[in-house]
């Protein structure tokens, strides 16, 4: 006698063997989901180093050919294929301090009124104002600045500046406008945004009960203000400026129209310079041998390599800043979203 | 009998148009620890910030009524806040040492903008930590981050920094909430000893540290006073019912 | 009842008088904050002013023939940035259609799978690449695609999707940390498949959010100039052909005003208007959008308030 299979068994066999599928397919899609959004991830990182690794093959001629000595030579010449880039750092040294200079009482104080002292009517329209400057490109910025702020520099502040401070020697000489006071200050309009709204974001990571502290000590409100905000957050203030002087280096257009295109190191603010992103903009298009286009990449390598290391220095600054009031927040681990390796 | 300290009359606060308290009527002695307990959202907070003038720094706040302060309302129009605040110095629910600042300077920043001089300056912090029963544990790392402070510690620098410019009366919001029961504990000790200096004005959740500390208890319930008596009184003979029903836990 | 005479200590009346100090202190206090609110609206100004002169040197030298025409020579009068324009729409239209999901994507990767060592990477670049010099991205673009393959609108479009997905990325993680974990659980909690969770649930929460982050990223690459100078180049005409060099809006307002032509400058004037208005116009939307939708949309996820 042939045994019968029992049927329940076969029943509840196929079942499992179905639900088996059904669990496999969900983990297949959901693995495909997972490596389909690496991909896409994985491949700007790579996109990334690539960029790196591009840049420095084309600018490696220039490095060779000139050595070290690229970075301490003042001539910037495509007749006798003479290219160093000192008078280039020199004009983004000057214009991004005297941004900073202009910009970074600017921004705190904004940052400081709009989040501690300014009303809700007053604070939303201001602050939409001065996220706005963000907002307008940057070529925008390069007409104005050409057309119209250069003129009005050139005629009242310049003119008085050298009839009464010409005993400055970064106030003498002629004046025309546009130069390097003039970059200086269209990149300060240019950062006031960025240093700002970092700033605001660092002063609401305070707690209100610091400030409330602080009050009941029986302070005035400046006084407060210095104490449980600026104090509190040297760090992150710091961070902002540094981010600020970031997106001052690598600014380009606005700067490339108003600075007036001269490889030249003059002390006067009214002389015609020549930053590390405003000679790309200048002559990439038409360099006319090959080691003029490599000294112009070198530039642009260095330009690169320096932003980097400004940004990761802010970045740093500002993840410590936010480590001190929220030092648990990063790493929660006991949620099923961020174990480390995710099993799907 | 003792000397009135704070003497309240019809206070009534209130949050943007919703009323937090009703007609608050009491008197306040000099020199004893009174505790305020109530469920949450009765308006204990409220009470307390409205002490220092703390209440109008919130937007939308509003505030009537008189507090006499050693016999001067501090809501006349020519009383400046921030003098006010020196003489009611507060301690708040989370231990919160300025970030950025020493030990030594968590204590010394009120006196420095009170002007006080350099020479007298070390005395003052380090009476005010002896006060605060912390200076055997600083002494030898003064220049250190308050924030580096265990949390009791970081409570007690807090007290230490209030007493520091010699205010009349301690406003303590729930102050060992946020600790360990070892710290509660010293801290509870602390609160004892300081009445003999200044007045402790301690708002707290949990009724057996009322019990523990205070010399008088005030009961309030959404907005109102219910009962203002002797601590030892309110929890053993209470006069309301809705304070006897509280106190055994029947609700809150 | 004691009266209030009988309350009052001997000390009452010092206590509330200011000494010397005490008045210095609160003029230094009124001092200060007037200079923090003279410092804001020193940086209310050039917004205005800038806005301002872009109006009123667009408004007069704007027509229906800057929209239809295309540039003429130098010294003639008329004509118009037609072929800009349309440019702008080709090489921004392009970067977006790749720029959108892949930025998307990543997005969801750096918020959902927040704690995976490719997101703490991605992250770090993300960060890195956003403020890097956008002219740096142009001259990758020159050596990766230019060398190659010549100027061209692919390579215009290229240079702008790379300054394009790391905005869309971050803007896209931020706004799904918004969305709660209990969600999630919730939704995992079903029995629903993780990405199921991810697509039909979180994302459809949030998606009205992620179009202002993608609007804004627009707005953003919109304005781009420095990488289009040596990608995209330029381009009289209208364009026939994707691999031929095309002109942006941008760069030929670049290339006008340094022309020293007065009509060229004109013809400036209104794209940077017209550039202005558009980009104005979302930030302008999408903020309204957002100051209203906030309330209902992210309220609820917020805890405790």
């Amino acid at each position: 006698m042939t045994k019968k299979p029992n049927p329940v068994f076969i029943f509840s066999f196929l079942s499992f063997l179905k639900r088996k599928q059904e669990k496999r397919d969900i983990h297949i899609q959901d693995r495909l989901f997972y490596f389909f959004l690496k991909g896409l991830s994985w491949s700007l990182i790579f996109l990334f180093f690539y960029m790196l690794f591009v840049i420095f093959q084309m600018s490696w001629p220039a490095f060779s050919h000139f050595g070290m000595k690229f970075f301490v030579n003042i001539e910037w010449n495509s007749w006798t294929k003479n290219f160093g880039a000192l008078s280039l750092i020199y004009g983004t040294a000057v214009t991004s301090f005297l941004a900073l200079l202009l910009a970074v009482p600017v921004s705190v104080g904004v940052a400081l009124f709009l989040n501690e002292l300014s009303p809700g009517w007053l604070a939303r329209p201001l602050g939409f104002v001065v996220e706005m400057l963000a907002a307008v490109p940057s070529i925008v910025y390069g007409l104005w600045g050409l057309f119209v702020l250069a003129p009005v520099l050139r005629d009242y502040v310049q003119s008085f500046l050298s009839k009464y401070l010409s005993f400055l020697p970064i106030f003498q000489g002629n004046y025309y406008g546009v130069g390097m006071m003039c970059g200086g200050v269209i990149l300060a309009i240019m950062i006031i945004p960025t240093i700002s709204s970092i700033c605001r974001e660092v002063f609401r990571t305070i707690p209100e009960a610091n400030r409330e502290a602080v009050l009941g000590l029986g302070t005035t409100r400046w006084e407060m203000l210095k104490i449980a905000v600026l104090k509190g957050s040297s760090t992150g203030i710091i961070g902002a400026v540094i981010m600020g002087l970031g997106r001052a280096l690598g600014e380009t257009m606005a700067v490339t129209m108003v600075i007036g295109n001269a490889t030249s190191i003059k002390a006067s603010l009214f002389e015609p310079a020549q930053t590390m992103a405003s000679i790309l903009a200048n002559q990439y298009a038409e360099a006319d041998n090959e080691l003029h286009l490599a000294s112009l990449t070198a530039v642009g390598f260095s330009l690169f390599c320096l932003s980097l290391i400004i940004n990761i220095l802010a970045l740093l600054l500002v993840w410590r800043m936010e480590k001190k009031f929220y030092p648990r927040r990063k790493n929660r681990k006991n949620n099923v979203f961020s174990i480390g390796k995710v099993k799907v | 009998m003792s000397d009135v300290l704070v003497k309240i009359r019809n206070l009534s606060a209130s949050f943007s148009s919703v009323t937090v308290l009703k007609n608050i009527n009491l008197e306040i002695p000099s020199r004893k620890v009174v505790a305020f307990i109530g469920p949450s959202g009765c308006g204990k907070s409220t009470f307390l910030r409205c002490l220092n003038r703390m209440h109008e720094e919130v937007p939308g706040a509003d505030i009537q009524g008189q507090i006499f302060l050693e016999g001067q309302n501090i809501y006349e129009k020519h009383i400046d806040p921030v003098l006010v605040r020196r003489k009611v110095g507060m301690v708040f629910q989370k231990p919160n040492p300025f970030p950025g600042l020493s030990i030594f300077d968590n204590v010394a920043v009120g006196l420095k903008l009170m002007g006080v001089k350099k020479r007298v300056l070390y005395e003052r912090v380090e009476d005010s930590l002896k006060q605060a029963a912390l200076w055997g544990e600083v002494k030898n790392i003064l220049k250190r981050q308050g924030t580096s402070l265990s949390g009791g510690q970081q409570q007690r620098l807090c007290i230490a920094r209030a007493l520091a410019i010699n205010p009349s009366v301690v406003l303590m919001d729930e102050p060992t909430s946020a600790l360990d029961p070892i710290s509660t504990a010293r801290i509870e000790n602390l609160i004892r000893r300081l009445k003999e200096k200044v007045t402790v004005i301690i708002v707290t959740h949990n009724m057996q540290q009322a019990s523990r500390i205070s010399d008088k208890t005030a009961f309030l319930l959404s907005g109102e006073l219910v009962e203002y008596e002797k601590t030892s009184k309110i929890f053993t003979n209470p006069s309301e019912v809705r304070t006897e029903s509280y106190i055994t836990g029947r609700f809150g | 009842m004691s009266s209030e005479k009988e309350l009052s200590l001997d000390n009452g009346a010092v206590i509330y008088s200011y000494s010397l100090r005490d008045r210095w202190r609160k003029w230094c206090n009124y001092f200060m904050l007037g200079c923090l609110f003279l410092l804001s609206l020193i940086a209310a100004i050039p917004f205005l002013f800038i806005v301002y002169y872009v109006l009123a040197k667009g408004i007069s030298s704007v027509n229906w023939d800057f929209f239809t025409q295309l540039p003429k020579p130098p010294g003639e009068e008329g004509g118009g940035m037609s072929n800009a324009l349309i440019g702008s729409l080709v090489v921004v239209g392009m970067a977006s259609l790749v720029g959108i999901p892949w930025g998307m994507g990543m997005g969801v990767y750096l918020s959902e799978y927040r704690a995976t060592r490719t997101a703490k990477a991605l992250r770090f670049v993300v960060d890195l690449l956003i403020s890097a010099p956008s002219i740096v991205i142009g001259i990758f673009i020159y050596g990766f695609i230019v060398v190659r393959y010549g100027f061209s609108s692919y390579a215009g479009s290229a240079a702008l999707l790379l300054i394009m997905l790391p905005v869309v990325a971050k803007g896209t993680e931020e706004i799904l940390k918004m969305v709660p974990n209990h969600i999630r659980e919730a939704g995992l909690a079903l029995g629903i498949p993780r990405w199921k969770v991810i697509v039909r649930i979180i994302i459809p929460s949030v998606l009205s959010m992620c179009v202002t982050v993608i609007m804004l990223a627009i707005a953003r690459i919109a304005g781009e100039t420095a990488p289009l100078l040596f990608t995209a180049l330029g381009n009289q005409y209208h364009i026939r052909d994707l691999s031929e060099p095309i002109a942006t809006l941008p760069v030929q307002i670049y290339e006008f005003s340094k022309s020293g032509f007065e009509q060229m400058e004109k013809q400036a004037w209104a794209g940077a208007m017209v550039l202005v208005l558009f980009v104005f116009f979302i930030n302008f939307f999408t903020r309204m959008f957002l100051f209203f939708y906030k309330k209902d949309k992210i309220k609820p996820f917020q805890k405790g308030k």
